[in-house]
């Protein structure tokens, strides 16, 4: 098969995948440099406390430790990732907001000695009653944990298109049903840490993070330096999932730290440390309300949601927009009504997670669609394509869909996983369950509002030809965008992959991308690297031309071989040319940037949700439930993509291996949990219970054709797109499985033992 | 029992031989030194990772003799005397394991935090195991946590170079 592509397509292997399975790869943990120091924070044991002292003393004498600070050691500047809201400090000033709030920090000469001066910080608190029931925030006698922000409310968002009213009274059939999805967390294996260093003025850190770049912003704003004075660059990066996106103050105590000892200072947090700064999912309170027709078209929806942001706003803005943005995506409907607050509690704060906002009301929504199936006395898949999108269409919120090959992705879910087969003859206790989703290809918007480019690219070719380096500020954590853009880029120069190399994610020698989240980098950060490769080819096809006495129009570049189009035999090579090039003119470089298009409408929120091109999935499970314990096992799953045109598709189905098995800890097990004074109960990896190599069921990815007009070689997302169909499609699985419709997340034994247990006493 | 050496503010350091990947290293170091950080901040062996220092992860992984074990839970103290297989001593040379070229050619990688881990308990399993059923070789590795790959491709990274080896009892050619 020969679609006229030499690179992508195929499935290389990862550029980085000899120095992952030798332990060669160094993440930042494994840094080592000169009389480097080990830093710590001390945080909050309560939940909601005035600072009354904090005596360091006895710390600051403890032989080995170099420097203890507390915010009056550091700017007082508020910071956060939402600038619409920032609410943080480096450290606590008067009042600590959660369990783990940010109250000194030690750099010391190893491990033990920082853990014992920690011990040494005397800190009186008086402590204040808390807020940790999110439906009580707002009330009336409820205290506020910001003054700026009264009755706790974070965000409120009230959006109403077309008229849902109206479309209720129109209705055959209208249903309310309500859901809570629960507080998760990321959990990726590689903990945060940040080593940070000065020479003069100028600050390097290393960092585990998703986006060296709004690292970078935001640190140059918090110490008051010119961007160009503050260097962020990632090494390898252990995962990520939304988790690194924004600072965790690891990277300002220990910019702190560094300045005051003239050393470098390694930041790091432990397990119990990364639960307690959390930024992970939402615990969201979900009213759905919608009519539809007697054929089962969905004519209005109504989103009434509420969301516990913990003690910050971390992305809690825009996570609560898409919470609502999103739901208008994979169904066509015309009248939409969206009711939010985010709100504030002594808990840590929430952020984004994979899928950012979308994969709880997606759960929510997807269940509400097989109970009106079940009213309707229809199949749940023949009630989805009746109102599956299609393409080129518009949402009521105003975004605008071009391709989308959802209703194909349907039919073939049900094709692959013998549904119509299984709906109606699996064995009591057995079940099947659909679930859609969708995502954007990148925020249409940055975090911040600026005219930036959301992505750049340089390539360039090394003096002979042998071998070129691509520059970019896309970052792998884990993804592979490393290897999908050296694919892209060998492509658009007609060069070869295993030439390639690549210098990501460095703010000093790499050009400005804003990273890895919103599942943008195949896209925009794509769009880049293929214009700077088809400007590398463009300038060697000017310089081969002459030479081989023809119009330039007539030559092209594949596998390293320029040729004449009409007489391929007529060639020259690429790296002849390349060197040629580079006696003749100097280095051959080239540029790449990519802005998308002015997107979304001109209503309050309008930028959230807005992306130049969607992703759709459709999943099916197939559970077991025990009816004695409730215990549910995950047989198989099938998943199928619309994700546009592939670049690597064995990367690309890993990352839907991924997202599934994600939604499904999401699903079953994994829950945050808190006492009643705001401490987590199960701040480890077994009793949070992310799942394990035997939770894993047998799996099937498989795609629909698709291309993306608005792509670099029609090209979609898929790393989050994935989870977002896999908790609905879960829940109906169990739904169909155990005749209990479970209502909340995770859907764990319990919650099905007694549900169960409730209907054989009714 | 390895001989005792006091520093100047009287705590107790124990000399001790570590056999790493072949190699001895004589180090003094206290009682509760955990493996997991003497071979990283001592040795510099930073592929053995730390994800939890609790034991729940597995992405710490070293063969004591052979088996898997979380170096997180085990003191240096105790790793004398017994052979330590980090994934730096997987491959001696240049060459990879074929386990190593599975993981690459299966797509078993992502952010790779785990992999070591992984591997490590990959071979491990091989090795005393040559044709383990898929069952096998998830509860192999049960005891190492990935966040990234949904396992998909480790138990099918694992198991290709399982079809790789010689019929059990039978001929090799
Ligand atoms: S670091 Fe040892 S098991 Fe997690
Ligand atoms: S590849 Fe990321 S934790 Fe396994």
């Amino acid at each position: 098969m020969n679609d006229g592509y030499n690179v992508i397509g195929k499935s290389v292997g990862r550029i980085d995948g000899k120095v992952k399975v030798t332990g060669q790869a160094k993440y930042t943990g494994d840094l080592r440099f000169p009389g480097m120091l080990v830093g710590k924070i001390l945080t909050s044991p309560y939940a909601h406390a005035r600072i009354l002292s904090i005596d360091t003393s006895e710390a600051e004498k403890l032989p080995g430790v170099k420097a203890v600070i507390t915010h009056k050691d550091v700017p007082s500047l508020k910071y956060g990732i939402s600038p619409a809201r920032w609410d943080e400090n480096i450290f606590c000033i008067e009042k600590v907001l959660f369990v783990g709030d940010k109250i000194a920090a030690v750099a010391a000469v190893d491990e033990e000695t920082v853990y014992k001066a920690l011990k040494l910080i005397k800190v009186e608190y008086e402590v204040l009653p808390a807020v940790l029931d999110p439906l009580k925030a707002m009330d009336e006698d409820t205290p506020w944990l910001h003054a700026e922000y009264p009755h706790n409310i974070n965000t409120e968002i009230h959006q109403d298109f077309g008229n849902v009213e109206k479309a209720f009274a129109e209705s055959f059939h209208v249903r309310t049903d309500r859901f809570v999805g629960q507080r998760a967390y990321q959990s990726p294996i590689e903990p945060h840490s940040a080593i940070s260093m000065w020479d003069g003025d100028k600050l390097t850190v290393y960092s585990s993070t998703q986006s060296p770049h709004y690292f970078q912003y935001y640190i140059a704003r918090q110490f008051g330096l010119p961007m160009g004075n503050v260097r962020v660059l990632k090494t390898y990066i252990g995962g990520g999932f939304g988790g690194k996106l924004e600072p965790t103050g690891l990277e300002f105590a220990g910019a702190a730290l560094a300045k005051i000892t003239g050393r470098p200072v390694r930041m790091f947090y432990d397990r119990h440390e990364m639960f307690a700064h959390n930024r992970g999912r939402h615990r969201q309170y979900m009213e759905l309300k919608t009519g539809v027709d007697k054929d089962g078209k969905i004519l209005g929806v109504y989103a009434n949601f509420l969301m516990d942001g913990g003690a910050y706003t971390s992305l809690g803005v825009a996570s609560a927009y898409y919470a609502g943005a999103l739901l208008t995506i994979p169904y066509d409907f015309a009248n939409y009504r969206f009711d939010m607050y985010r709100v504030y509690t002594n808990l840590p704060a929430c952020g984004a997670q994979r899928g950012h906002g979308h994969p709880q009301p997606r759960f929510a929504f997807e269940s509400h669609m097989d109970n009106i199936a079940h009213d309707l006395r229809l199949d749940p898949i023949e009630l989805r394509l009746r109102n599956a999108r299609k393409p080129g269409t518009i949402t009521p919120n105003e975004f605008k869909v071009n391709s989308c090959a959802l209703e194909a992705a349907v039919e073939k879910a049900r094709a692959i996983s013998n549904w119509d087969e299984k709906r109606n003859n699996l064995p009591k206790g057995r079940g099947i369950g659909i679930g859609l989703g969708a995502f954007v290809s990148g925020a249409g918007y940055p975090i911040y509002r600026t005219n930036l480019p959301h992505a750049a690219a340089i390539i360039k070719v090394n003096e002979d030809g042998s071998s070129a380096t691509l520059y970019t500020g896309a970052v792998d954590i884990g993804q592979g965008s490393d290897t999908v853009l050296c694919q892209m880029a060998a492509e658009a120069m007609g060069y070869t992959f295993e030439k390639m190399t690549i210098v990501s994610a460095d703010t000093e020698a790499a050009p400005h991308d804003f990273g890895a989240y919103a599942s943008r980098q195949t896209l925009m950060s794509g769009a880049a690297v293929k214009q700077a490769g088809e400007d590398v080819k463009k300038q060697l096809l000017e310089l081969a031309a002459p030479s081989l006495g023809i119009n330039v129009a007539e030559l092209d570049c594949r596998d390293e071989v320029i040729y004449v189009k009409k007489s391929p035999e007529q060639q020259r090579t690429f790296a002849e040319v390349a060197r040629e090039f580079f006696v003749k003119k100097g280095p051959l470089v080239g540029k790449g940037s990519y802005t998308p298009p002015k997107l979304g409408g001109k209503f309050k929120g309008a930028a959230v949700g807005t992306s130049p091109a969607y992703s759709f999935a459709a999943q099916v499970t197939e559970v077991a439930v025990d009816p004695e314990t409730g215990e549910v096992n995950v047989l198989e799953a099938w998943d199928v993509h619309d994700c546009g045109k592939v670049i690597n598709p064995a990367l690309l189905h890993a990352q839907v291996h991924g997202a599934f098995f994600m939604g499904m800890g999401e699903s079953v097990w994994e829950e945050v949990l808190f006492d009643e004074n705001g401490k987590i109960l199960n701040a480890n990896l077994s009793d949070y219970r992310v799942p394990t190599a035997l939770d894993m069921p047998q799996f099937h990815s498989e795609l629909v054709d698709s291309y993306e007009p608005n792509a670099p070689w029609g090209v979609k997302e898929v790393g989050e797109g994935a989870t977002t169909p896999t908790m609905g499609s879960i829940a109906n699985a169990i739904y169909h499985a155990s005749g209990v419709r479970i209502k909340s997340l995770p859907i764990s034994p319990e919650k099905i033992w007694r549900a169960l247990k409730e209907q054989r006493e009714e | 029992m390895p001989e005792v050496l006091r520093d100047s503010q009287g705590s107790k350091h124990y000399l001790i031989n570590l056999n790493v990947n072949g190699d001895t290293y004589t180090l003094a170091v206290k009682g509760n030194a955990l493996l997991v950080n003497v071979l990283r901040d001592w040795l510099d062996f930073t592929g053995t990772k730390k994800g939890c220092e609790l034991g729940d992860c597995g992405s710490c992984t070293v063969l004591i003799d052979g088996k898997p074990v979380n170096s997180c839970m085990v003191l240096a103290v105790e790793a004398e005397g017994h052979e330590i297989t980090t994934i730096e001593g997987v491959s001696p040379s240049d060459k990879l394991d074929r386990l190593q070229e599975s993981f690459i050619a299966n797509a078993a990688i992502q952010c790779g935090y785990c992999t070591p881990g992984m591997i490590l308990a990959g071979k491990a399993l091989l090795t005393h195991n040559p044709h383990p059923t898929e069952m096998e070789v998830r509860e192999a590795i049960s005891g190492n946590l990935c966040r990234c790959t949904g396992y998909v491709n480790i138990v099918k990274a694992i198991l290709a170079v399982a079809d790789e080896n010689p019929p059990e009892g039978g001929e090799s050619a």
